[in-house]
């Protein structure tokens, strides 16, 4: 190998001079007890092996469930029940218990989860002994099988409280599309029964919105005529008492109508 | 060609005590899963890595889309998630690797905890690695408002109203988060932004650093 000629560095320089260096020739690891092998590359491209496989199972969980995006933030919404990410879920379920929440709350939100957080980081110092074994320190492991026994149950509880469907139905993105109200369409529509369950601009309101319905013009003429129903139970009563020309019309404007 | 560009730069710098210690340094048997299956347990930390990294990467394309403010905060994250190209796919790396990168962390803590590696002489690498827990969980928070969707904004003045009942400095602690007393609004996304891009992303490469240096130079723990 070549090196030049010797280069000299000076002044406050740390970078020693040739004959000092450090060779780049690879450990021996037959020094080495047991099976010890090189960090690279032959464990890496092991580690590796785990690392693809993790991310193949991390690439499904992505393309199987879309990551979720609610309607755009309302501070005037009162009625939203809120709800924090799943890995926080316990910490919230601990403030809905009587002693730590409202004249208590300060137990719930600082002091508990204070004072885990702050034996955690002090672990070393509050286990001092030289033993490692979990089953050799029965204090330790007992209080971390408790702190974990606990966030699993607070999760569950949680979970278990609280009512997804009504969560996934507030947080609903709502279509808004421009209505064309000189449409003859809408017209009919706004003369009909149909405005006042459906709104002002087919938004929905006792019944579903009609836009971005995916029916043809012939299938929400029948349901216009007849109805819907649903396991026995009228959900729609027949409603269109108009001309077959008008519900022609209405039937078309309705079923034009597509979600942006 | 790469031995010679190797060799220029070495003679120069000297950068072989620093590669043979990244690249060079012994694997031993107790943690390898290859000998040992049951060694994978081991492998959890630099699963985090793993997926911070792919957080920092996701986060970086992110940001070409997204913009702070509550006008278009929400738009341009229903632009990426719909119009882009692969930014469904983007953007899901990024929510499911935020729930990953604490199911990995949280899995990692309790592998060191349960194999007593924090005795000592590594009782500063556990502090460091709960900061590191705790930074984690500051990201994952700060990072649930940007969006700008319902769940978001409720759920962070949940979180808000949690930090302001600290005693004391409950009330300073909110304001310097929320950028007022009572609002949570436009002041409150562009602070959790600056705070999920540049102040934790900045305490955590600092903290990471620190990590692994220390592993490097304590190496490993023993077997049990």
């Amino acid at each position: 190998m070549h090196r030049g000629k010797g280069m000299k560095f000076v002044g406050d320089s740390r970078v020693p001079s040739m004959e000092f260096r450090k060779p780049n020739v690879p450990k021996d690891y037959s020094e080495y007890p047991g099976k010890t092998e090189a960090f690279w590359p032959n464990f890496l491209l092991k580690e590796w092996m785990i690392g693809a496989v993790f991310l193949i199972g991390y690439l499904l969980l992505t393309v199987a469930h879309p990551s979720p995006l609610e309607g755009q933030a309302d501070p005037t919404d009162t009625a939203y029940i809120p709800l924090p990410d799943w890995y926080f879920l316990f910490l919230y379920q601990l403030l809905k218990y009587e002693f730590a929440s409202g004249p208590y709350n300060v137990v719930g939100a600082i002091i508990v989860p204070g004072l885990a957080f702050g034996a955690l980081a002090l672990a070393p110092f509050l286990d001092r002994g030289p033993e490692r074994r979990p089953s050799k320190r029965p204090l330790p492991t007992g209080f971390m099988l408790l702190a974990v026994a606990s966030i699993i149950f607070l999760t569950w509880e949680s979970v278990a409280n609280h009512d997804w469907e009504a969560a996934a139905a507030q947080g609903e993105i709502t279509e808004e599309v421009e209505i064309d109200t000189a449409d003859p369409g809408y017209e009919i529509y706004s003369g009909a029964a149909c405005i006042s369950c459906h709104g002002d601009n087919l938004e929905g309101a006792v019944g579903p919105t009609l836009i971005g319905t995916g029916l043809s013009p012939e299938e929400i003429a029948d349901i216009a005529v007849n109805g819907i129903e649903k396991d026995g139970a009228q959900v729609m009563p027949p409603s269109w008492d108009g001309t077959d020309e008008d519900l022609q019309v209405l039937s078309e404007f309705i079923s034009g109508l597509e979600a942006e | 060609m790469l031995n010679k560009l190797y060799d220029w730069v070495d003679e120069r710098l000297d950068i072989t005590p620093i590669w043979r210690d990244i690249a060079d340094h012994e694997v031993p048997e107790h943690v390898n899963p290859a000998h040992h299956f049951s060694a994978f347990v081991y492998c959890f930390g630099g699963l985090t890595f793993f997926i911070t990294v792919i957080q920092i990467l996701s986060g970086m394309f992110l940001t070409m889309y997204y913009v702070p403010d509550i006008e278009n905060a929400w738009q341009s994250v229903y632009y990426l998630q719909n119009e882009v190209a692969f930014g469904e796919i983007v953007r899901g790396m990024h929510h499911w690797g935020a729930s990953l990168v604490v199911v990995m962390i949280f899995l990692h803590t309790l592998r060191v905890f349960f194999t007593g590696s924090y005795k000592k002489p590594r009782e500063l690498n556990w502090v460091v690695g709960v900061m590191l827990f705790g930074v984690i969980l500051g990201l994952s928070f700060t990072g649930y408002l940007l969006p700008w969707d319902m769940k978001a904004l409720f759920a962070t003045k949940v979180g808000i109203e949690i930090a302001a009942s600290v005693p004391v400095i409950g009330e300073s602690i909110k304001i310097l988060l929320a950028g007022d007393s009572t609002i949570l609004g436009a002041q409150t996304l562009t602070r959790f932004f600056a705070i999920h891009v540049f102040f934790l992303p900045a305490a955590l490469l600092g903290l990471l650093a620190a990590h692994f240096i220390m592993i490097r130079r304590q190496g490993i723990s023993g077997p049990l």
